[in-house]
């Protein structure tokens, strides 16, 4: 890490090179230096270019994007206060609704639909200038950690196109990687807009449950499903949360908590001197690959570096995670998909002879077979006679998780610094046989995601292979702000 | 593609019109097959459970209008709709209806309760489960008293008051295509219910008669539902067995659905009854099972098993967040909770001077009863007013087919009407004409009342020269009245009041036949 960059708003070493930053590019189109047509067309032509390769896109809406810019251009040369978002072209995950757009959740069950209404994330991206590209690809359901569970085919690494960029939100990290957007919108219900961000060296915010709307968002598991990010900087990450967070009266789990001025925050420069960061053991050990140790070791010395206190710190329950996440958001998803019945939308079976045959040819012609293994065992969860051994031990096991770490936060540490996914990103196929080595590798996300707590996938350099590393940063309940600051200091090395 | 039977009992839309009284004739399938003394060695349990739409303006979960008849899918949106992405919001106003109907039969409010998801797959259910409560219900341990016919007042228990969204209809007839496809109308997704569920408390088929009656009185008064059994505000479902009597454990319950009317209840309890006797007598068992009721044939059929079979895998419902009736709220809505039908009876018997029957035919809906009492308030004699309730209106609204809402007639004009006759103003011939008039020409009592106000003779002279006449040409009656015989004076004061044609002033015209019977 030779050179630092202290200029606002502008990547570290650790990100890619040639990335556009929000700030930038507002700044540009407001002087007039550029126009958000320009950029729109930009980032179609680099569409053209690499997304034949990467298939991080299942549709596109150029004619809707140019028109969105154009209001944007209008406003500048009207010489008009820009909207905090203006001409940003972002991609959106396309487990998300966009009134006009197709919403497929990369399965075959919702081919052709069309959403009749806007998610209230998008729309508030929207109303703050954003202008959408188009929906991206991601495993069906937001079920998987590799991309290649797309009902339309996986999306490729841009980094390294053998490779999987990650998943569930693995088109919204490779977008943002290949520069063919500014941010993109991901889902995270257990690991799947970090880990993706990780592999594609991008930045990647899990939002505290209830920070921003699900509304509009098709349920994978409702208690644990979050919509965030994903970003080539930790200042773009905030600035977009700052667009979307906030009460929503459409969705009843999101919260009244105020949300603050994030990026006024980070502007204020208070780096992490003071700050202190929990290192848990559970988190380095077996099966932790070295080069992955080693970036994390890397941001932690940053860290300290900076002034920030490394505690190390013991998270006991965190053994119990990935089997408790996998009986919860199973539980949760067998009823969510309950909907695709084939009687009023998506895709229906033909020629089904009764009413249960139309129900079990067209679900299992609609669903892949990750979505219906998950099902099954989701639905075996629930069952009489198992409810109580399984979902209700896993909640058990949740609120365990929880206390674990509101045991540790404010009296312990401020921040907690883990890997974020056991390796960088692996071959496409390589894991596509072994579902439960593919569950285990959530180990370091599941617990953030049990626990309700905020998180945040920042990159700190590439393996050997030129593979990128991220690392996570944890921070209570409603404390983005902190994990801002801790991955602002990792992003600056 | 034939659907099975919602599991809810949401039975399709055809209905079979019910007669003016909903009474419906059928045959009793069984009757009369057991002896009495073979049935009543037998003891019936029966519990009930009572579906009850409330009068919300939106429905439980979003902003769609809760109506009744609109046309076909358009009364939906994304969220009753169970469109992907699309999320629950709760009705406040639902959470009062069913708290205040969960107060009014007794029970015990939960501070916090919990929806959960009931899974199940059927075309009317868009989000292939059911918002309800389970395990956290929002109210229990409630209790009506219930005059039953057989074993005087019964306290019956109420098990839990808990609230759900309905499902929409599966239209399996009256829609073009009916005869090879089932339509589906979602209008009534996401309309809130509340179910109240009884304890096995009630013993006969006119008990539970009864009980419901007495449920839809008290849930009518308290406003939170029409309880309109033709349009599937108010469903009841019961589970009955029967026992050897003096035996202490139930025996094996069958569950009746499909019931709309409380009178089909009875009969199909009636039927159920009779038919497990029948099965313990032979030497059989009874088989636990849903069971429909078919009106057209008065009996109840087996559901097929397999359709029965259901493991609903209820779990806490993620998209909302427990439900808090705060002491606070608890306090305010109890606070608003209406005079309830029997306490009210009770009072009016004892504030007005009527009879216990009149103040039950006064109470019949609540809007009837604070009508009356707005009338009974503002004139001299409530008595007076229940009596031209009673009398003169209600004959005339049946005649005319009307509801006490359409009456020309208001409580206004019965109180003016009374006092008039109570301060002996109008005679009742005088008060019947006026109203006939009213009814005639759709107007109030008031201005008719103004423009015809009839000519009473109050004059003494003119009205004892009439009594002279009438003496004088029933010589024969004043011959009884000399001999001791006094009743006969209402005979003379009822010819005097004749020949006036009605006009005489009634409190002169007794005075003056009175002084003039005397002198004779």
């Amino acid at each position: 890490m030779a050179e630092r960059y202290t200029q606002k708003g502008v990547p570290g070493p650790n990100a890619p090179e040639n990335t556009l930053t929000i700030p930038h590019l507002r700044a540009a189109i407001a002087s007039g230096a550029a126009s958000a047509g320009d950029v729109v067309g930009q980032c179609f032509r680099s569409i053209r270019e690499r997304d034949g390769e990467i298939h991080a896109f299942l549709s596109l809406c150029e004619e809707r994007a140019r028109e969105q810019a154009a209001r944007i251009d209008g406003m500048a040369a009207a010489g008009d206060a820009l909207p905090p978002l203006a001409g940003v072209p972002v991609g959106i995950k396309d487990v998300l609704m966009v009134a006009g757009l197709p919403a497929t959740a990369g399965s075959r069950v919702l081919e052709g639909y069309v959403a009749p209404y806007t998610a209230t994330a998008v729309r508030r991206l929207e109303e703050a200038g954003a202008v959408t590209l188009g929906k991206l690809n991601c495993d069906e359901f937001a079920m998987g950690s590799s991309n290649e569970n797309s009902a339309y085919g996986p999306t490729r690494n841009p980094h390294a196109p053998d490779h999987v960029p990650g998943g569930s939100s693995g088109g919204s990290a490779a977008a943002v990687a290949a520069g063919m957007a500014v941010a993109s919108l991901g889902t995270d219900t257990g690991g799947s807009i970090r880990q993706p961000a990780s592999f594609c060296g991008v930045v990647g915010l899990l939002p505290t449950y209830g920070r921003v709307s699900r509304y509009g968002l098709i349920a994978f598991a409702s208690s644990l499903d979050r919509i965030g990010p994903l970003t080539n900087s930790v200042r773009d990450a905030a600035t977009v949360l700052g667009v979307m967070a906030g009460e929503d009266p459409l969705d009843a789990t999101s919260s009244a908590q105020p949300v603050p001025d994030y990026c006024g925050l980070l502007e204020r420069e208070e780096g992490v001197n003071g700050l202190r960061i929990g290192v848990p053991a559970e988190y380095f050990g077996e099966g932790l690959d070295p080069e992955v140790r080693a970036a994390a070791e890397r941001a932690l010395d940053g860290l300290r570096e900076a002034g920030a206190e490394i505690k190390s710190l013991a998270l006991p329950h965190t053994r119990f995670a990935v089997p408790a996440y996998y009986l919860i958001a199973t539980a949760e998803a067998s009823a969510n998909l309950a909907r695709f019945d084939g009687v009023r939308y998506g895709y229906r079976a033909p020629h089904a002879a009764s009413l249960s045959g139309m129900y079990r040819e067209t679900r299992d012609g609609g669903f892949g077979a990750e979505v219906k293994r998950r099902i099954l065992l989701g639905t075996y969860a629930l069952s009489a006679g198992y409810y109580d051994a399984f979902y209700k031990k896993a909640q058990q096991v949740r609120r365990l998780l929880a206390e674990d770490f509101l045991r540790v936060f404010g009296a312990e540490v401020d921040a907690i610094v883990t890997p974020v996914a056991p390796t960088p990103a692996f071959k496409l196929g390589e894991k596509t046989e072994d579902p439960l080595a593919m569950y285990l590798a959530d180990i370091y996300t599941v617990t953030a995601s049990l626990a309700g707590i905020c998180g945040l996938s920042v990159p700190v350099g590439c393996s050997a292979a030129g593979l990128p590393i991220g690392v996570q940063v944890l921070g209570t309940h409603f404390d983005e702000e902190t994990v801002f600051r801790v991955g602002e200091a990792i992003e600056r090395g | 593609m034939q659907p099975t039977p919602s599991p809810l009992g949401h039975q399709g839309s055809a209905t079979r019109k019910e007669g003016e009284d909903g009474l419906v004739n059928f045959a009793m399938a069984t009757a009369s097959v057991l002896p009495p003394e073979i049935l009543f060695k037998y003891e019936p349990v029966i519990g009930l459970e009572v579906h009850v739409q409330l009068l919300t303006r939106t429905k439980a979960f979003c902003g769609c209008a809760n109506q009744f008849g609109a046309a076909p899918n358009t009364l939906i949106c994304p969220v009753c709709l169970g469109l992907p992405g699309a999320l629950p919001v709760l009705n406040a106003r639902a959470v009062e209806f069913a708290t205040t109907a969960a107060m009014a039969i007794n029970a015990q409010i939960r501070e916090t309760s919990v929806f959960s998801r009931k899974n199940y797959f059927y075309p009317d259910l868009p989000k292939g489960y059911q918002i309800s409560q389970f395990d956290k219900p929002l109210a229990e341990h409630g209790w009506l008293d219930v005059d039953t016919p057989e074993r005087g007042r019964q306290r019956i228990g109420i098990t839990r008051l808990h609230m759900e969204e309905d499902a929409g209809k599966s239209l399996h007839d009256g829609v073009h295509d009916s005869a090879t496809s089932t339509s589906v109308d979602l209008n009534r997704c996401g309309t809130p219910l509340i179910e109240i569920v009884s304890e096995p408390d009630i013993r006969t088929p006119d008990e539970a008669y009864e009980y419901l009656t007495k449920l839809k009185e008290i849930l009518l008064y308290t406003g939170v539902s029409d309880c309109n059994m033709e349009e599937g505000s108010l469903r009841c479902d019961a589970n009955v067995s029967v026992r050897p009597r003096g035996q202490a454990q139930f025996g094996t319950k069958a569950e009746v659905k499909n019931v709309n009317s409380f009178r089909y209840i009875r009969a199909a309890l009636v039927y159920e009854i009779e038919r497990q006797v029948e099965l313990l007598e032979a030497g059989e068992r009874v088989v636990q099972e849903t069971r429909l009721w078919n009106a057209a044939e008065g009996r109840t059929f087996s559901m097929r098993s397999k359709e029965q079979a259901h493991d609903y895998r209820y779990f806490p419902e993620p998209d909302l967040p427990a439900l808090v009736v705060g002491e606070e709220q608890q306090a305010r809505l109890r606070a608003g909770l209406p005079e309830l039908p029997e306490a009210r009876r009770a009072r009016m018997v004892a504030e007005y001077g009527i009879a216990a029957q009149d103040a039950h035919t006064l109470t019949a809906t609540r809007a009837f009863a604070d009508q009356f009492e707005t009338a009974a308030k503002a004139a001299r004699s409530p008595r007076r007013v229940a009596n031209l309730v009673l009398g003169e209106l209600t004959s005339r609204l049946k005649l005319a087919n009307l509801e006490l809402a359409q009456s020309p007639v208001t409580m206004a004009g019965i109180a003016q009407a009374a006092d008039l006759a109570e301060a002996g103003e109008l005679s009742s011939k005088q008060l019947k004409q006026l109203f006939d008039t009213a009814f005639a020409n759709k107007e109030d009592f008031g201005p008719v009342y103004a423009r015809e106000k009839p000519q009473q003779i109050s004059d003494s002279s003119e009205i004892e020269r009439m009594i002279d006449e009438v003496l004088r040409a029933n010589p024969k009656q004043v011959e009884q009245y000399r001999g001791g015989k006094k009743a006969v004076a209402a005979f003379f004061v009822g010819q005097v009041m004749r020949s006036s044609k009605g006009q005489a002033n009634p409190a002169l015209l007794n005075a003056l036949v009175a002084k003039r019977l005397e002198s004779e």
